[in-house]
């Protein structure tokens, strides 16, 4: 067995990087520049029932070590997804998260119940983060009871395992991790983004035309780290990690806080090939720390009883 | 498309605020079409964190030039990068403008304003090279910012217009190709969006190709950051990305 291979619920990794949903497309641009069967997964676009056009431009706005974004989850629709981008997807030898969103509990289902059933998707990313959409969403996301009661729901029409991707604006999020639990997921993605805004210092208004946008990249990185060590305490389900992740030496953090694999989001807009570097690089890491496989780096910040060779640099 | 760390040839300043980067590079063996861009990353750390999307000004063996302006943080330091130091630059994006729409013996008017300029002297130098009679008008906001005036009268006969007045035509481009006794075959344009939005509704030429700008996160068409409308469907859901699918669009195509 590899050193990086990863059994989770649906999905038999090769290695566990994956381009986090929303910063990858369904994978056609970047199949231009590598071999996506290289990845660990691939989680595509947010899919909703009906085509979105999303938000008005501009949607994205820079602040040290991180950007704001607010598209909207635009994406081609339901029929589209399932009738062309997974297809095309095939061609490669890598299984897909098929990330889901919708305005209302059946926009939900409806999603879930067809991607499900597309032959390369091995498990479903129930989005309920979304700050950038009105209906539907965040909205879900922050109530416990709701996140619950549509987990659970997803879960009766899905073929396969289902992840709940959690939002981090919040100020209990294990209480809605729990939650999810409770309502049968079989996994944690975290975390979605962080609501910001930035303010143009001429015109006086914020540089976003949805005035507020979702913030992500290496700035949040300790937010993610601390939710994610919080949540992997408190739940038996695994996590997938990201947020801000940029090197192999922060897939290792995410480990080491209690993430069972790890997506990266931004880092790909700054360098289009940081997925297969980080691939490549985590067994020299491993090796550092007198690791035999990534898995044993799980939750190792707060096992008793369970500490890490000494680092051998 | 490649990512590769490209040397600095040059890094000078060729008017206020605007600096001409001559780069050398394997990727610009891969540039073809006037009007593509790159997507430079000018900082190593965090801050700041994207890349930026610079059109291309020329291509010449092995070297290219782009041209940008120092506005911000990202621009300042990519201006302060000195001879011999390495840029990452991913490159060549997007489709440029067709040469090929443009016959020998037809009259192109390529019509640039500030940095909208520069994508124009390769255009210029293509378009000419096959027999297009080019004339250019670009457009500035004073004397001081005013650059490629000789560079691009090396292809054509060259109008200036700056807003204060004080170079060239005092006003717009649109106000010198108003006055233009020559009626265009084509008509190319890179700039603000006001100036590309007027020169679509002149009707100027037969066909009309403009160059977009719009913020982008990862240029290559993955993010959905810089998507517009397309005119045939203004509200619905069908869509171009300008990184991708432009940044240059016939007239007509995409909402303005």
């Amino acid at each position: 067995m590899s050193s990086l291979s990863i059994q989770l619920p649906g999905l038999n990794l090769k290695n566990p990087v994956m381009p986090a949903s929303g910063c990858f497309g369904f994978g056609r641009e970047f199949s231009q520049l590598y071999d996506l069967s290289m990845l660990g997964a691939i989680m595509v676009k947010a899919t909703t029932p009906e085509p979105r056009f999303g938000n008005p431009t501009p949607r994205v706005a820079e602040t040290p070590g991180g950007m704001l974004n607010a598209i909207g989850l635009q994406n081609p629709g339901l029929e589209k997804v399932f009738n062309e981008e997974l297809p095309w997807l095939e061609q490669f030898d890598v299984p897909i998260i098929a990330n889901i969103a919708g305005s209302t509990e059946d926009d939900y289902v409806k999603v879930a119940e067809q991607l499900s059933h597309a032959p390369n998707v091995h498990a479903l990313e129930l989005n309920i983060s979304c700050p950038n959409v009105k209906t539907g969403g965040i909205a879900f996301g922050t109530d416990p009871d709701m996140a619950k009661a549509l987990t659970r729901k997803v879960k009766n029409v899905s073929e396969v395992p289902v992840y709940v991707k959690l939002s981090p604006n919040v100020s209990d999020i294990v209480k809605v991790a729990r939650a999810v639990e409770d309502g049968g997921a079989d996994g944690i993605t975290m975390i979605n983004t962080l609501l910001g805004m930035r303010i143009d210092l001429m015109t006086g208004q914020p540089i976003l035309a949805n005035k507020t946008g979702g913030l992500s990249g290496p700035s949040v990185k300790p937010v993610a780290i601390r939710m994610i060590y919080e949540v992997s305490q408190h739940v038996s389900i695994p996590i997938i990690g990201m947020g801000g992740i940029q090197s192999a030496e922060d897939v290792i953090e995410f480990f080491l806080a209690g993430a069972s694999a790890a997506a990266v989001g931004t880092q790909n807009f700054v360098d289009p090939f940081v997925c297969p570097k980080i691939i490549d690089e985590l067994p020299e890491w491993l090796a550092k720390l007198g690791a035999d496989h990534i898995s044993e780096l799980t939750g190792r910040s707060w096992k008793k009883n369970e500490r890490l060779a000494y680092y051998r640099p | 498309m490649r990512q590769e760390n490209c040397k600095i040839v040059s890094n000078r300043q060729i008017a206020e605020n605007i600096f001409e980067l001559v780069l050398e590079g394997k990727l610009a063996a891969e540039m073809n079409q006037p009007g593509q861009f790159v997507h430079v990353k000018v900082a190593d750390g965090f801050d700041p964190l994207l890349r930026r999307p610079i059109s291309i000004a020329s291509i010449n063996d092995g070297l290219f030039t782009i041209i940008y302006r120092r506005q911000g943080k990202g621009t300042s330091l990519l201006a302060d990068k000195s001879t011999g130091m390495t840029v990452d630059v991913l490159g060549p994006l997007g489709n440029g403008f067709p040469v090929d729409e443009a016959n020998p013996g037809q009259t192109a008017v390529l019509v640039g304003g500030g940095v909208g300029v520069p994508p124009m002297y390769e255009l210029a130098k293509q378009l000419a090279r096959k027999g297009v009679k080019v004339i250019s008008i670009i457009g500035f906001q004073s004397s001081n910012a005013v650059f490629y005036e000789k560079e691009l009268a090396e292809f054509g006969e060259v109008y200036v217009a700056t807003v204060d007045g004080s170079y060239g035509r005092k006003g717009f481009v649109t106000d010198i190709i108003n006055g233009l006794e020559v009626q265009a075959d084509i008509v190319f344009a890179c700039g603000p969006t006001p100036m590309l939005r007027a020169i679509e509704n002149g009707q100027y030429a037969p066909k009309t190709y403009l160059s977009l700008e719009e913020r982008m996160g990862c240029g290559i068409g993955a993010c959905f950051a810089c998507v517009c409308h397309t005119q045939e469907d203004p509200k619905g859901f069908t869509y171009k990305k300008v990184c991708s699918d432009g940044p240059v669009f016939q007239a007509g195509e995409v909402v303005i």
